[in-house]
């Protein structure tokens, strides 16, 4: 069988289940078999998406949330790239803070949230702060590793045409590190949507967390369902966005399609 | 003229690596040096290329002393270690920095031309073979027009057909530039195709012993009884280098079968 064949078929398979159970669940409801009161038909939910939509609600509270992750991203990658180069090189910077960084990971970081409400109240900046802390995390590891496991026989290289400092960096650390450092700031993008959640559940007037509480409060399981599609789908956007602009960047990697 | 002068080298544990080397190489001449694995080969050459610092004693290219790596001495490792991050051209190029851009790009072809990877300069390492990364490596060697070339076991990794037609290639670019090249290798018709001069090392500490003048003109013909007399008088050098104590033993075929 052809490779599209078979690509194909798999894509069909992979759609019997979730397509068999909500046509199922339409036409229970329709006919009456089910109340749909708690888990409302597809088609109840898609109306719900468009009336979102077209009253520009829909629009307000994405904006809203990719704010806040792009924000909470943004601040989060920089301390985490800036910290973890610190300590790869700086081997007294490592011993005076890795250990304390290693502790606080270990801290499930929605732990924070009683305490970043207590400081600063629950507008932007504790949101903004526990999703930088979530992203930070990851790129931290990330980059901290990815420094400490170049080949030193390329950095070798670099000795032998007697590169300075900088130009060591430039042309031999930062393409070495570059690979890990984009897996770290995928995940620690996965881990931004997360923690958005979380920060909008602690008290928001808008933001896809506030249409998933405020569907609970009102009992609109239909909201909550409409928050959570579109939840999947930004946050699926915004992965194949970073992926789609760093590819460039690791177009000599063998294996960047299947690790990215 | 590459001068070698009582170097030792001891580490910091006690291990004497070498002890009293003294070597001197002519301008374009060409030394093989040999010797079983541990007698301090590749220490030797990775103090000549100033990657490491040398206990006592001193190097000298043209009178200047080696303390770091020189842009007159170039080095080939026993693995290709081209950066997987830039195209083949780009490696070729990587000592050209501070060479303008069209001489770089001249000096690049004309380098792939003669190792024969002309339409390979846009393409990544890891999509080249053993052989020709390796052919790579030591055209990004010689396009910065060393004065002292060093080979670490350069060709160890590869097989026989393909290691044959890498010496043909060494030659030819060293009749080109001539420079002074010393070679590292475990493989005594390997010596025996390339150098004028084979020095035998002796381990523990590692130091030299004989040296063997080989004496064909080049090209130089495999199978003619002039070579193999040449590869049989270092064959007997590296032999008695091996068993010090001992009256010299019956070469017969089972006795050298090892030195293959």
């Amino acid at each position: 069988m052809p490779p599209l064949r078979r690509g194909g078929l798999a894509v069909v398979l992979a759609l019997v289940l979730p397509v068999t159970l909500a046509l199922g669940w339409e036409v229970a409801v329709d006919t009456g078999a089910a109340s749909g009161r708690l888990l409302p038909p597809p088609s109840r939910i898609g109306a719900t998406l468009a009336d979102l939509a077209a009253s520009g609600d829909l629009l307000t509270h994405v904006a809203a949330t990719l704010v806040r992750v792009g924000l909470g991203f943004l601040c989060g990658a920089a301390a985490g790239i800036l910290a973890g180069a610190a300590v790869a090189m700086l081997p007294a910077v490592r011993r005076l803070i890795d250990p304390s960084l290693q502790a606080l990971r270990a801290v499930p970081s929605l732990a924070w949230v009683p305490l970043f409400i207590l400081w600063f109240g629950i507008l932007e900046t504790p949101k903004i702060l526990l999703i930088a802390v979530g992203v930070f995390f990851p790129v931290y590891v990330g980059v901290s590793g990815a420094i400490a496991s170049v080949d030193r026989k390329l950095v070798e290289v670099g000795r032998v045409y007697r590169l300075s400092r900088l130009a060591l960096a430039r042309r031999i650390l930062l393409p070495a590190v570059l690979p890990a450092t984009l897996v770290g700031l995928r995940t620690g993008l996965g881990l931004g949507f997360l923690f958005v959640v979380a920060a909008e559940l602690m008290g928001a007037s808008e933001g896809l967390g506030y249409l998933l509480v405020d569907g609970q409060q009102f009992g609109k399981p239909d909201q909550i369902l409409a928050a959570i599609i579109a939840f999947a789908l930004v946050g699926k956007l915004a992965d194949t966005v970073l992926v789609a602009l760093t590819r460039p960047l690791t177009r000599w990697q063998d294996t960047v399609r299947e690790s990215l | 003229m590459l001068t070698v002068d009582a170097l030792s080298k001891t580490y910091a544990d006690g291990t004497q690596a070498l002890s009293g080397i003294g070597l001197s190489v002519a301008p374009g001449e060409i030394v093989a040096l040999i010797g079983g694995s541990g007698c301090g080969k590749t220490t030797l050459l990775r103090l000549i290329a100033g990657l490491d610092r040398a206990s006592a004693g001193r190097v000298q290219v043209d009178g200047e002393t080696i303390r770091e790596p020189h842009p007159s001495v170039g080095v080939v490792f026993q693995e290709p270690r081209l950066l997987p991050w830039l195209t083949v051209a780009d490696n070729v190029g990587f000592g050209l920095a501070d060479v303008g851009r069209a001489e770089r790009r001249a000096r690049v072809v004309r380098a792939l031309e003669r190792i024969g990877l002309s339409e390979y300069g846009r393409r990544w390492p890891r999509e080249l073979s053993g052989g020709q990364q390796q052919r790579v490596a030591i055209a990004r060697a010689f396009v910065p027009q060393p004065r002292v070339l060093l080979l670490d076991e350069p060709f160890s990794a590869l097989d026989a057909f393909t290691r044959r037609g890498l010496h043909d290639q060494l030659l030819d670019l060293w009749a080109e530039s001539k420079p002074t090249i010393l070679i590292v290798t475990h493989d005594v018709g390997e010596a025996v195709t390339l150098a004028d001069r084979v020095v035998v090392m002796r381990p523990r500490p590692g130091r030299l012993d004989e040296t063997v003048a080989i004496g064909l003109a080049r090209p130089r013909d495999p199978v003619s009884a002039r070579f193999e007399e040449a590869v049989r008088r270092v064959m007997a050098a590296l032999d008695r280098s091996l068993r010090p104590a001992k009256p010299r033993r019956d070469l017969s075929p089972e006795g050298r079968a090892g030195w293959w």
